[in-house]
C-alpha cells in the first residue's frame, strides 16, 4: 500500500498519516471498505483490470476479484438500475460513471428509482449505493468531459451530494458514503486527483463528514463559499485578498445536499459579505439556494447583495474557452471588489 | 385475424382454446412438467384465476365509486400470471410492473395491501420481504434493471446451482410488450446474458400498450430479440395457464441451476381497458374483443376441469363464495384506509436524518399548528 506513497508522519497505533494523491485517497477509500464489508462491491466501465479510466479503482479487481470489482457493460442506466437490484439483496455498491457528461443515461434510474425506493417503500427498503462521478473541468477535454451537474441532483430528495476537496476529506468521505444507508452521489473534483495531501489511514471516518461545511480559512471581512474543485481556487483568491490587506474566510461546503446553512450564515454574521463559487453555471443553481437562505437567515448581517461567480448559462465550451467559463481568481476578486464597493 | 406485429406460430401450448389437452412431439418436454399436476392442482389454479378476476372487478368498481384515484386491470391476462406464478419457488424473488395482480394474488399479498397506490394511500403498499415480491414499478423498465441486478445479488450470495431446491434462487420479472422497447430492457438483457444471471424475463405481450398495438413495438416476435442477447426464448400461449406453468418452470429449472436467463414471450390479451382513465374504443375493434373473448383463458381452465371430470358444482359453489367474501372484504377495508397522517410527507425522504427534510418539517408542523390556533 506504501509502495508509492510517500510517509510523512510517524505511524502510530491511532494514526497513520501519509501524504497522497486524491485520486489514491479515493481508492484507499474504497479498498479499506472493501476489505471491512464483504457486501460492499465496485462496479462500473473499465474499473476492472484497467483501474479506471482516471485509475481511481487501481489495483482492487486484483485484491476483491472480478464478482466484487465488476467491469459492466458499457450502459450506463443499466450500471445505475443493477447496483439498486444488488443494494436490494443487500450489497453496497459503489457505482463509477466514466465522466460526468455520460451520467444522464442514468438519470432516470438516479432521480425516479433509486431517490425514491427508501420513501415510496415507507422506509423498509434501503439502497446504499454510491455513484461517483468525476466533474468539472480545466482540464482540457473534450465535450461532455468537464461537466458539473450537481443541481440537477440536488433538487432530487431521497438523494445526498457531497463533494471534497481534499485528500484526507475524499478518504473520510468515500468512506462514510459507503457507510450511508442512502444512495450518495459522489462528486470527485477530477482536475484535483492529482493534488496531494495529508490522509490519516487510521482515522475513522469523522462524524457529520457527509452534512457539515468546514471553514479551511479564517477571514474576517469577506465569506467565499465553495466545494470540490473551486476550494482551491477561493483559497488563492484568499491569498491574493490578503497580499491586498482584506481578510477573506473560506467555507468549504463539503455537502451539496444538505447545504450546511448554519455553518454558512454563522461566517456570513461575522464578515458581512459573501461570495460563492462554483464550476456549474450560476443560473438555477447551488450558489442560488445558499445566497437565498444566506439572506433568509443573516439579512441584518449583511453590508452587501451575496454574489455568485460561477459558469455561464452556455455549455460547456470548447477547452480552447474553458478558461473564460470557469470561475478563476480574478472573477473572484472582481465579484470581492463589488462587494466591498457596495 | 387480429392486426399484431408477430402472429401466433410457435406458441408453445398444453391447452387448445376450447381447454383439450395439445399433444404434439414439439410439446413433449413441457407436458412432462405438468404431469404431476392432479385435480387438487388444477382446482387451486382455477380458484386462484376467479379470485385475480374478481379483484380486478371489485377494484373497477371502487374507482368507478370514487374509492380509487385509478385501477389497472390485469383481465385476460390470468393464466399467464397465475400459471407463471405457481412454478416460482417460495425463495424466488419477483419484481413486478403495476399489472400483475394474479402474480401478487398467488404469492399472498394482501388484495386490500395490493389497492393501497391505487387509493393515493401509498406509493407501495406492502412489505416486500414478506412475500418475495418487489412494490409496483410505475416506471416502464426501470424494475427489469433491478431483477438483473438482485439476480447478480443472488449469484453472489452463492446461491445458483446448490442443486439444492430448497436453496436455489432466481427473480421473475414481468413486464409488457410496450415496456420492450425501451432501453432499460435491453441493457439488462445485456447484463444478464454476459453475467448468466438467474432471471426469468417474463413478457405478457397483451398487445396493446395503451393505445398502441405491438405493430409500433416490432418487426418480429418479441421473443425472437432474446436470440440476439444469447438468452433462450420461447414462446408461450399465454391464455393457457398450464403451459405458462411449464414453461416458467423450465426457465427456473435453468436459473437454479446456473444456466442463465430465459426470455419468454407469453402472448395474451388485455381484455380490459390500460387503465380505469382509459377507452379503449377510440383505438380497438369490437371484433377484436370478440376473438379474445371466445379465448378467455378462466373458460379454457374451467373446460378443461369438466372435459376431465374434476368438475364439482359444490366447489365451485365454495369458489364462488370465496370470491364473495373477498369482494366484500375489498368493498370494506378498502373504504376504511383513509388517509396516512400529514408526518409521513416528511417521513423516510432519507434513511438518515438530513437537515433540509428536518427544517421544511419543523416549519410546516408549526405552520399549521398556527393555522389551527387562529381556526
Amino acid at each position: 500500500m506504501t509502495t508509492t506513497t510517500e510517509r510523512t508522519a510517524q505511524t502510530t497505533a491511532q494514526r497513520d498519516v501519509q501524504t497522497l494523491a486524491f485520486a489514491k485517497a479515493l481508492t484507499l477509500g474504497m479498498r479499506n471498505a472493501m476489505a471491512e464489508d464483504p457486501k460492499v462491491l465496485v462496479m462500473g466501465e473499465d474499473v476492472g483490470r484497467l483501474g479506471g479510466v482516471f485509475r481511481v479503482t487501481d489495483g482492487l479487481q486484483a485484491e476483491f476479484g472480478e464478482d466484487r470489482v465488476v467491469d459492466t457493460p458499457l450502459a450506463e442506466s443499466g450500471i445505475v438500475g443493477t447496483a439498486i437490484g444488488l443494494a436490494l439483496r443487500g450489497y453496497r455498491p459503489v457505482c463509477e460513471i466514466q465522466f460526468d457528461g455520460f451520467v444522464f443515461p442514468a438519470f432516470d434510474q438516479i432521480t425516479t428509482q433509486l431517490a425514491k425506493m427508501h420513501y415510496r417503500s415507507r422506509g423498509k427498503l434501503t439502497v446504499p449505493v454510491v455513484i461517483r462521478i468525476p466533474f468539472g473541468g480545466g482540464i482540457g477535454a473534450v465535450e461532455h468531459h468537464s461537466e458539473s451537474p450537481e443541481a440537477l441532483f440536488a433538487h432530487t430528495a431521497g438523494l445526498r451530494i457531497v463533494s471534497p476537496s481534499t485528500p484526507h476529506d475524499a478518504y473520510d468521505m468515500m468512506r462514510a458514503s459507503i457507510a450511508s444507508p442512502d444512495p450518495v452521489i459522489f462528486m470527485e473534483p477530477k482536475g484535483r486527483y492529482w493534488s496531494k495531501g495529508a490522509v490519516d489511514l487510521a482515522a475513522p471516518p469523522a462524524p457529520g463528514v457527509l452534512d457539515t461545511a468546514r471553514v479551511v480559512r479564517s477571514g474576517t471581512e469577506v465569506t467565499l463559499v465553495a466545494y470540490g474543485p473551486t476550494v482551491a481556487t477561493a483559497l488563492k483568491a484568499a491569498d491574493a485578498l490578503a497580499a491586498e490587506g482584506t481578510s477573506a474566510e473560506v467555507v468549504d461546503l463539503r455537502a451539496i445536499s444538505p447545504l450546511d446553512i448554519p455553518a454558512v450564515v454563522a461566517s456570513v454574521r461575522r464578515t458581512g459579505r459573501c461570495v460563492v463559487i462554483h464550476e456549474a453555471p450560476s443560473a438555477h443553481g447551488i450558489g442560488a439556494e445558499v445566497v437565498s437562505r444566506v439572506t433568509e437567515e443573516a439579512f441584518h448581517h449583511l453590508e452587501a447583495p451575496v454574489l455568485r461567480v460561477g459558469g455561464f448559462h452556455a455549455p460547456y465550451p470548447v477547452a480552447k474557452l474553458e478558461h473564460d467559463y470557469l470561475p478563476s481568481v480574478d472573477r473572484i476578486l472582481d465579484a470581492v471588489d463589488r462587494s466591498l464597493a457596495y | 385475424m387480429v392486426d399484431q406485429a408477430t402472429g401466433e406460430e410457435g406458441l408453445i401450448q398444453l391447452l387448445d382454446p376450447v381447454g383439450a389437452r395439445v399433444d404434439t412431439p414439439e410439446n413433449a418436454g413441457y407436458r412432462a412438467r405438468v404431469a404431476h399436476l392432479e385435480g387438487d392442482d388444477l382446482r387451486a389454479m382455477y380458484r386462484d384465476m376467479v379470485l385475480t378476476r374478481r379483484f380486478d372487478d371489485e377494484a373497477t368498481a371502487l374507482q368507478r365509486q370514487g374509492e380509487l384515484a385509478l385501477f389497472a386491470q390485469a383481465r385476460g391476462q390470468e393464466a399467464a400470471q397465475v400459471g407463471s406464478a405457481y412454478a416460482l419457488a417460495p425463495q424466488d424473488y419477483v419484481f413486478p410492473s403495476y399489472r400483475e395482480h394474479g402474480v401478487l394474488h398467488v404469492r399472498g399479498v394482501d388484495p386490500v395491501d395490493r389497492l393501497r397506490l391505487f387509493r393515493g394511500q401509498d406509493h407501495g403498499g406492502w412489505d416486500p420481504a414478506e412475500h418475495n415480491v418487489q412494490l409496483y414499478t410505475l416506471v416502464l423498465g426501470s424494475q427489469v434493471l433491478h431483477a438483473t441486478g438482485y439476480a447478480m445479488g443472488i449469484q453472489r450470495d452463492g446461491l445458483v446451482g446448490t442443486g439444492d431446491p430448497t436453496r436455489d434462487a432466481a427473480v421473475a420479472v414481468y413486464f409488457g410488450d410496450g415496456t420492450t422497447s425501451q432501453g432499460d430492457v435491453h441493457e439488462a438483457m445485456v447484463f444478464a446474458a454476459v453475467n448468466d444471471s438467474p432471471v426469468v424475463f417474463y413478457l405478457q405481450n397483451n398487445q396493446w400498450a395503451i393505445s398502441e398495438p405491438t405493430t409500433r413495438q416490432a418487426k418480429v416476435p418479441f421473443a425472437d430479440r432474446g436470440l440476439g442477447y444469447g438468452i433462450p426464448s420461447v414462446r408461450v400461449d399465454g391464455n393457457d395457464v398450464l403451459a405458462c406453468y411449464a414453461v416458467t418452470l423450465e426457465a427456473l429449472e435453468r436459473a437454479h441451476s446456473g444456466g442463465g436467463p430465459t426470455l419468454i414471450e407469453a402472448f395474451t390479451y388485455r381484455m380490459g381497458a390500460h387503465t380505469t382513465s382509459d377507452d379503449p374504443t377510440r383505438y380497438r375493434e369490437r371484433e377484436e374483443e370478440e376473438y379474445w373473448r371466445r379465448r378467455d383463458p378462466l373458460e379454457r381452465l374451467e373446460a378443461l376441469l369438466k372435459a376431465e371430470g374434476l368438475w364439482d358444482e359444490a366447489w365451485f359453489a365454495a369458489v364462488e363464495a370465496d370470491a364473495e367474501v373477498l369482494a366484500e372484504r375489498i368493498r370494506t377495508e378498502t373504504r376504511e384506509l383513509g388517509a396516512p397522517p400529514t408526518e409521513a410527507l416528511f417521513e423516510h425522504v432519507y434513511a438518515t436524518p438530513h437537515a433540509t427534510v428536518a427544517e421544511e418539517r419543523a416549519w410546516f408542523a408549526e405552520y399549521e399548528d398556527e393555522t389551527e390556533a387562529s381556526r
